[in-house]
């Protein structure tokens, strides 16, 4: 297999992880607040293809959620058949800011609920809460990966061109935030903010937050890059040239960069797709009832939860594929370089 | 041989004198004979607290933990019963009340002894009011022993007789005694003097230095880990075949981080009681029941009311814009009332207490059965209603749904809810998917208890809250502080001066005219009528009364807990292992 042929298997897969959590909407069948109070903690619904006189049906169906009476304790109600409709109408919602629509990718009718990866503690369904979560969890790791390598590759070249004062000061900067206990500053700075923040408000101060705290092993990289890049001799001769700074980054030596700035950027997306989950999780991201990994998995926190639904550990099993075919992107990316 | 033979008869009658001084002691000692089961002596008793007690002190005595610990090794001259609810002798062997119902005097049990062996009589009674009542000392028990900013009189007749005067007739008069410990004189009555008391009796006090009336006395303590009680010898109570109580040789107080944590340690057999599960966690324990033999035991509905509280405080105009703006609602009698008509609290006892809790409509709840006005209104929920109950009050609705005030703002708010309370998060958000249906736009933000308590109690920057309180008896007067205008927990209105609106006046009335009545048909009927103004006025919107809900190994004898606090470990001194 070539390198090229290596990337796309990591490439593929994640993209279409992105677009499923991008299309969210239409993929899941439920608003993320929609809460079925009648239905805590369901457990995933089993989809069938026979019913129970072994009569086979070419359209999946499942069968409602019957309560036997005790608190999340459910048996499937087999007496009436409900098939699973594709392109139904249901809980509008809006795609990229632009696209408003009601129609979902597919659903059942009620009074039978379609949750395939089951219900939470208010009978909202996970599945898509999960691909709606994705939409924070993902996205503000690809974001703030964005801010911390942008950050790293301003003040690292600047450091590694400039040298001298700047170069100290900037490194002796890096230090400290190398050294802050961040989760502890973090607790301190949410006891600060106002009260009331909109969800898209508190979106961006994350990502605000782990970027920034991010920039500075990026930082130290480029630095590195630009250091022995500025003494090549073709970079020297075009100085001898009259060549501006501007033109000598810009041309010769941030390019050599390139393949650094990749490969940080698939070990730092998952590592602040986590820092995200890890931040949500202890109560510092985004609030109910908008859904992020971190915070779905915070019901955890609760021992019977734990030990009882299984279903709501889901949101974190989610994290392994990601990680691993960033892991991979990061490896081949590693080996190109 | 012979020599010790005479000296092993000298020994047999040294015994012998021995036991008759014991025995002619016992006689002269008025032991209460309890009449519950009689037991077997010997064994300890682990349990699990979440946190650690500050103080031993019963005079300083704020936090949870440390009262817990100081009732097992303290008494109180008149007890309340936790099972029957009612009054029942305890140091005081009996007393009488005047006719003008200001003067009751007590008679002390002779003969019994402090944990440390000294005798205990009426100047131990009238040294622990004093200290109880003096000024300086900052005793926690004070506020309770004034009545109309008078303190009750205390007078020593003989040496077994105390009178207490009271400034003016107090319907509860003899509940109040309960939960006001004896003091040992003669340990504690130099540092009074010296005006050490306050920090005196800290955690690391030594056992000898120590004593109570209660049953059981300090053994250890260690920092982080357990705290070790020890069977008081001295105790003042038998069972009916004249054994003397407690049966059990330690109480073992662990100290564990959570909730969690108290539940992993009882299922796994470390701890023998839990003192309170959450509705959560019983069906984790039910289904090990069998396997594990458990009594899990669901007490019903307790004392505790959990509200959602609206600021209603007057000091924030100008200091905080955003509070005093959305103020305008909430002071707004139809506003609470659509509130309260929006949130299905059928849900709230469902989901969050799987069904383990009852509605509320006002503060009293039905496991107050002697004082819950049962011609309250069941709360029922009506979005229908709510939205009616605002477009009276001049709210509009947008087009796209959004609740609007006269003047055109979006109505919208936050709740502060503990974050390490599950419960009141969870709460919160169904009220935040109720209030959406009716427009209103709530945001949830789960906060650091302390952060909450701040802002409620200290700075008022906030707009409502999720909080929970429980009275420790089931008589109006320890709910005083609440209700009165002028009172230290009148959480929407604090430090008010005189009654900010005429219901809050009328219900300073009501509550001292009840304080005072000695009808108890009459007292009923004036607290009624403040539950009507508080289901009607709304300035907390009362949720659920969550279940009381406690376990225990199933050998544990006499095991009889109750819906008054300390549910499990009231009658601990009865408490003992079956075979």
């Amino acid at each position: 297999m070539t390198r090229e042929q290596k990337l796309v298997l990591p490439l593929v897969s994640l993209l279409a992880m992105h677009l499923l959590v991008l299309f969210a909407g239409f993929v899941a069948p439920y608003d993320v607040a929609t809460q079925f109070r009648e239905h805590p903690y369901a457990p995933p619904s089993p989809v069938h293809f026979r019913d129970r006189r072994g009569h086979i049906h070419i359209r999946p169906f499942l069968y409602a959620w019957k309560n036997n009476g005790k608190f999340a304790e459910y048996e499937e109600d087999t007496e009436q058949i409900m098939p699973v409709r594709f392109f139904v109408p249901g809980d509008p919602y809006t795609m990229l800011h632009v696209l408003h629509s009601s129609v979902h990718l597919f659903g059942v009718k009620e009074p039978a609920h379609i949750f395939i990866l089951g219900s939470d503690g208010y009978g909202r369904d996970q599945f898509s809460r999960l691909l709606f979560g994705g939409q924070i969890s993902l996205f503000s790791g690809l974001l703030a990966a964005a801010l911390s390598l942008s950050l790293g590759l301003l003040f690292g070249s600047a450091a590694g061109y400039y040298g001298g004062l700047l170069d100290s000061l900037l490194m002796r900067v890096s230090e400290v935030f190398l050294a802050l206990p961040w989760l502890y500053l973090l607790f301190a700075v949410r006891a600060f903010l106002p009260l009331r923040m909109s969800a898209a408000g508190t979106f961006l101060l994350l990502i605000a937050i782990v970027g920034a705290v991010g920039w500075t092993r990026p930082a130290r990289l480029v630095r590195g890059i630009v250091l022995s890049a500025k003494e090549r001799s073709y970079v020297l001769a075009a100085r001898g040239f009259g060549a501006t700074d501007w033109y000598l980054l810009r041309r010769h030596v941030l390019p050599q960069t390139r393949g650094v700035l990749l490969t940080q950027a698939a070990i730092l997306i998952p590592q602040f797709i986590l820092a995200e989950v890890t931040l949500s999780f202890l109560g510092l991201g985004v609030a109910e009832p908008v859904p992020s990994w971190g915070n779905m998995l915070s019901a955890l926190q609760q021992y019977n939860v734990l030990s009882s639904y299984w279903w709501m550990i889901i949101p974190g099993l989610v994290l392994i594929p990601i990680f691993l075919s960033y892991y991979l992107l990061a490896r081949c990316l590693e080996q190109q370089v | 041989m012979n020599a010790f033979l005479r000296f092993g008869v000298l020994l047999l009658s040294c015994a012998q004198a021995a036991c008759a001084l014991a025995g002619s002691l016992a006689a002269t000692e008025e032991l209460l004979v309890t009449r519950s089961e009689v037991g077997r002596p010997g064994g300890k008793l682990i349990i699990a607290e979440r946190s650690e007690p500050k103080t031993l002190n019963p005079v300083t005595a704020l936090d949870g933990p440390s009262r817990d610990v100081i009732r097992r090794m303290t008494a109180d001259l008149i007890r309340i019963n936790r099972s029957t609810q009612l009054t029942e002798p305890a140091l005081a062997i009996s007393w009488t009340n005047s006719s003008d119902k200001r003067q009751y005097t007590l008679k002390l049990r002779h003969g019994i002894k402090f944990s440390d062996g000294h005798p205990f009589d009426a100047d131990d009674v009238v040294f622990s009011f004093q200290v109880y009542l003096d000024e300086k000392v900052h005793s926690v028990q004070r506020d309770l022993l004034m009545i109309d900013g008078k303190p009750i009189g205390v007078v020593k007749l003989d040496q077994f007789t105390v009178r207490f005067e009271l400034p003016k007739p107090y319907a509860a008069a003899e509940r109040i005694f309960d939960s006001v410990a004896m003091l040992p004189r003669h340990l504690l009555d130099q540092l009074y003097k010296e005006g050490k008391l306050a920090s005196a009796w800290g955690l690391n006090v030594p056992p000898s230095e120590i004593a109570g009336l209660g049953p059981f006395r300090l053994k250890e303590y260690v920092a982080g880990q357990r705290l070790v009680l020890e069977r008081n010898p001295y105790y003042w109570k038998s069972d009916s075949k004249r054994t003397r109580l407690p049966y059990l040789d330690q109480l073992v107080y662990l100290f564990v981080p959570s909730e969690d944590a108290q539940v992993l340690r009882f299922q796994a057999g470390d701890t023998d009681i839990l003192n309170r599960i959450s509705a959560d966690n019983f069906p984790v324990l039910q289904k090990d029941q069998r396997a594990h033999e458990f009594t899990l035991l669901d007490l019903g509905p307790g004392l505790e009311y959990n509200f959602l509280l609206f600021n209603l405080n007057d000091d924030t105009t100008g200091r905080l814009p955003d509070v005093a703006r959305h103020q305008v609602w909430f002071r707004e009698q139809k506003f609470r009332q659509s509130i309260s008509e929006a949130i299905d609290r059928n849900a709230i006892v469902k989901l969050v207490y799987q069904g383990r809790a009852t509605p509320l409509i006002a503060q009293v709840t039905p496991g107050n059965k002697l004082w819950l006005d049962q011609s309250l209104p069941k709360p029922g929920r009506s979005v229908a209603q709510a939205k009616d109950l605002l477009r009276s009050a001049g709210f509009r609705w947008k087009a796209d749904g959004t609740l609007i005030d006269s003047t055109g703002q979006p109505v919208e708010f936050s709740i502060l809810a503990s974050a390490s309370n599950a419960q009141r998060k969870q709460m919160a958000t169904l009220i935040q998917a109720d209030l959406k249906q009716v427009g209103i736009n709530v945001q949830v933000v789960p906060m650091e208890f302390r952060a909450q308590l701040d802002r409620v109690v200290q700075t008022h920057d906030y707009d409502t809250a999720i909080m929970a309180l429980g009275s420790g008896d089931v008589d109006p007067t320890a709910e005083m502080n609440v209700w009165l205008s002028t009172g230290g927990t009148h959480l929407w209105h604090l430090g008010e001066k005189q009654p900010a609106t005429n219901w809050e006046a009328e219900i300073d009335r009501l509550m001292r005219a009840q304080e005072t009545e000695m009808d108890p048909r009459k007292r009923k009927r004036d607290y009624d009528q403040v539950q009507q103004i508080v289901a009607a006025q709304m300035p907390i919107v009362c949720l659920v009364s969550p279940n009381i809900l406690v376990g225990a190994k199933a050998k544990l004898g006499n095991f009889q807990p109750a819906i008054l606090d300390h549910y499990t470990l009231w009658n601990a001194d009865e408490l003992f292992w079956r075979q």
